[in-house]
């Protein structure tokens, strides 16, 4: 049984007004437990809307939403419960801190949740460790913090939720490549620590291409492409009409297909282009 | 919260919409005035039909200017319940029941209602057909004499207009906090008021943090453009009278005449 499951969903701002938009049309998707799904799309394909409806944060203005099998809109009462299972972690998060202390701003979700306070503690600790906060940091006041250790604690804050679905939203914007590459390895490490699914929205292919096990293109309010990094990826194509490039690295290889050279396509890291070309320069097989 | 329009800006091209915003500064006060002035339903009549003439002109839909009744709708009732209860002179209306009302005081009820009624659209038609930083323009050139009092207009102007322009961006942000918040499981909706105080510090302080960084972003983009304030500043759009201002005077200036005659001459019926 898929984790995430979208039956028709459509949503409509200001629907019934002039202005109304819609934001995403009739899509329909299921997304396995275990993914770490990318989410691909320009601004304003609906990528942003379409996460704001795994947690009910967002009503669909039509179809249904179904976590672990169960539509989250049968009963509002509970749709809290939905955001405890599904965490959501905005873009630019680091500006949702506002508590005195970093411990404390991390234990927001938890206590919410009506965590004792020994499960409080165990919970904001190894949401720490997951994002790589120094423990000596959970003392101090969010706004004395760096910038990156910022954008970290912002992430705790909703891993320390123990959600079943980890949702980022453009978790590396705005930051530079080393802090990028930092964010990046701490999710992938993150996922294979606790096991959960894990949607990442994202402008930048390579980001995606270099954590992702599936990639969701969005495109026009709708999905354009689901599949796996390599199914993606071979319909360049396609991505390109749609104004999406496939990373630089691929964009190489494939360059090198066409002029004969025989490597494959499937490379979607610079390491492993490096290490693919040195085996052929060594005469070996790509 | 999306679309809230500030200062309920509604676009055309009319001709309230071509006037000098600094006239029609002065020709909404001069008529809010005028409204207290009236002192009979004839005197009120004058100057209601003049606004129904100029909600015509305007182009603003009556729907949306009888909408902007609807914030003061309960003061209003207030003044018309407590008028009609009050007035104590006059002849009772139902004198076979308990109910005492006089005719006079469901005249006066009836009067203070259609007063107000006046006094708000015809605020709301200016701000209807003038765009907020017009406003404050206006505002910044009519306080203008104030600066022999070494009273800094510009600035205040300025302040003013960036307070209207950051209001949009500033309900963007909230609506992004309380997203943020919400996802981590903040309920803003149920427990009694002090729940529901405490329940906003989670949004409060970071937009507040984020309003002073703003301010202090946009203080910096300003003065890298070389903003000194007021002093020496020269405008792009210039403000000129012209002969629809001088004619939407004159038809002000006639009704203030009118309403003189017409307070004078049935001044028996109230």
């Amino acid at each position: 049984m898929p984790i995430i499951s979208l039956k028709n969903l459509t949503h409509t701002y200001s629907a019934g007004t002039p202005l109304s938009v819609s934001a995403i049309e009739n899509i329909n998707l299921d997304i396995e437990s275990g993914e770490l799904v990318g989410i691909i799309g320009h601004t304003g394909s609906g990528k942003s809307t379409l996460v704001q409806h795994l947690n009910g944060l967002l009503k669909p203005t039509e179809g249904k939403v179904f976590i672990d099998g169960e539509d989250i809109w049968s009963n509002k009462k509970k749709i809290r419960s939905v955001r405890f299972k599904v965490g959501l972690c905005f873009q630019y998060p680091e500006y949702q801190l506002f508590e005195e202390t970093v411990y404390k701003d991390i234990s927001f979700g938890p206590k919410n949740m009506g965590m004792s306070k020994e499960e409080i503690d165990l919970s904001v600790r190894r949401a720490a460790d997951y994002v790589g906060l120094r423990h000596d940091l959970l003392n101090k006041s969010p706004f004395d913090l760096s910038g990156g250790e910022k954008r970290r604690a912002a992430i705790a804050g909703v891993m320390a939720m123990n959600p079943k679905i980890l949702i980022l939203d453009e978790p590396t914007a705005g930051l530079d490549p080393k802090g990028r590459r930092e964010i990046l390895d701490m999710i992938v490490d993150y996922k294979k620590k606790t096991g959960s699914t894990v949607l990442l929205v994202s402008h930048s292919m390579e980001d995606v291409a270099s954590v992702a096990t599936k990639i969701l293109v969005m495109n026009k309010s709708q999905v354009a492409m689901y599949g796996s990094v390599d199914e993606v990826f071979s319909r360049a194509d396609e991505l390109e009409k749609i104004n999406l490039d496939v990373p630089q690295i691929t964009r190489i290889f494939l360059g090198l297909r066409k002029r004969g050279i025989d490597v494959s396509a499937d490379v979607y890291t610079v390491n492993e282009g490096c290490s693919r070309l040195l085996s052929l320069l060594n005469g070996g097989e790509c | 919260m999306k679309g809230i329009a500030i200062g309920q800006y509604y676009p055309g091209k009319s001709l309230l919409h071509k006037m000098d915003p600094r006239v029609k500064i002065l020709l909404t006060l001069v008529f809010v005035f005028l409204i207290f002035f009236c002192k009979n339903f004839w005197a009120l009549g004058l100057m209601g039909s003049f606004l129904l003439i100029g909600m015509l002109i305007s182009g603003v839909p009556f729907k949306m200017l009888i909408r902007s009744l609807r914030a003061i709708l309960f003061i209003v009732l207030i003044t018309a319940v407590l008028n009609l209860f009050y007035v104590t002179d006059g002849n009772v209306l139902f004198p076979n029941t308990f109910i005492k009302i006089t005719d006079k005081g469901l005249y006066t009820a009836i009067f203070m209602t259609v007063r107000i009624a006046c006094l708000i659209i015809g605020s709301s038609l200016m701000t209807f057909t003038t765009t907020p930083t017009m406003l404050t323009d206006a505002i910044e050139r009519l306080l203008s004499p104030l600066k022999i009092f070494k009273i800094q207009v510009h600035t205040l102007a300025m302040m003013m207009t960036l307070a209207l322009r950051f209001i949009p961006t500033l309900m963007e942000e909230i609506e992004k906090i309380m997203n943020a918040q919400k996802a981590r499981g903040a309920d803003l909706e149920s427990g009694n008021i002090i729940d529901r105080a405490k329940a906003l510090v989670p949004i409060l302080v970071p937009l507040f943090v984020s309003s002073f960084r703003r301010a202090y972003e946009l203080a910096f983009a300003m003065e890298c453009r070389c903003y000194t304030g007021g002093n020496g500043r020269t405008r792009m759009k210039q403000m000129k009278l012209s002969w629809l201002d001088l004619l939407f005077g004159f038809a002000m200036t006639s009704i203030l005449a009118g309403v003189i005659l017409l307070n004078h001459y049935f001044a028996h019926l109230i």
